[in-house]
């Protein structure tokens, strides 16, 4: 399960439309709980693969630092990541599980159609090492919406001091 | 020195987002982290000993693989070493 707030889940999804027709790419900062990963902050990212940008996407390790040290100081952890598919289905390819390394995080994709976001799935990152890992579809959920279509209600209480 | 040691690795770490060594280069650096917690290396290195192509170091905010003398570069106790797995993908397979 990956609980997100409604504003970090909007936030991510218009990401995806302000980039199209190209991927967007970011990480999410939170913590990670008994069944899932609990979203708390979400940080854009530059993709770099400008010679292919809308349909590949990759993060400048310089940056995923620059984040890692801003996550550090906040108490908290980074959990995952998100990219859009641009006019394709918000499953993941060949390509994003061949270039998946953080086993145990997950991997948020949102098909962005025609400039509008759509579907939204998130995948765990599952495996114990590069022989053996594989994507798990998790619900996403959190406030008192679902997500996504086989999300369950789970609601995610945030306590007023946040 | 630091080492930073990214969540999808700290289970072969202790645990920990940090691992304090003394080293005087970066190649010593990770040598000690490895020798610390062997189950580390094969998530690091290839069966051949080289850095996996997907794993990225950085001393402080320098990729180790551009610094003069590569893993043999000079550390400080003052430093910080993050590994980094790389974050991409993309549509198309």
């Amino acid at each position: 399960m990956l609980a997100f707030s409604q504003a970090d889940y909007d936030e991510i999804r218009k990401h995806g439309e302000e980039t199209y027709p190209h991927e967007c790419c970011g990480v999410l900062l939170g913590q990670f709980s008994e069944d899932g990963r609990i979203v708390e902050a979400t940080v854009r990212c530059g993709n770099t693969r400008t010679d292919s940008p809308q349909n590949r996407y990759h993060i400048a390790p310089q940056e995923l630092i620059r984040v890692q040290r801003q996550a550090r100081e906040k108490g908290l952890e980074i959990i995952g990541f998100y990219h859009s598919h641009p006019d394709h289905p918000a499953q993941p390819s060949a390509t994003d599980l061949a270039e998946a390394h953080w086993i145990g995080c997950s991997y948020v994709i949102t098909a962005v159609q025609q400039g509008k976001a759509a579907l939204t799935n998130s995948f765990l990152l599952g495996g114990t090492q590069e022989e053996d890992k594989h994507f798990e579809q998790e619900q996403v959920g959190g406030g008192e919406t679902n997500f996504n279509e086989t999300a369950v209600v789970n609601i995610l209480k945030k306590t007023a001091d946040g | 020195m630091k080492i930073h040691i990214p969540t999808p690795l700290r289970q072969y770490a202790g645990k920990q987002p940090t691992v304090d060594v003394r080293a005087t280069t970066v190649r010593d650096a990770l040598a000690q982290l490895t020798a610390e917690h062997p189950d580390l290396k094969r998530h690091l290195y290839t069966d051949d000993g080289k850095l996996r192509a997907f794993v990225n170091v950085y001393l402080n905010d320098e990729d180790i693989r551009y610094l003069d003398g590569r893993e043999n570069a000079p550390v400080k106790e003052s430093d910080n070493l993050s590994i980094i797995p790389s974050i991409a993908g993309g549509k198309r397979n």
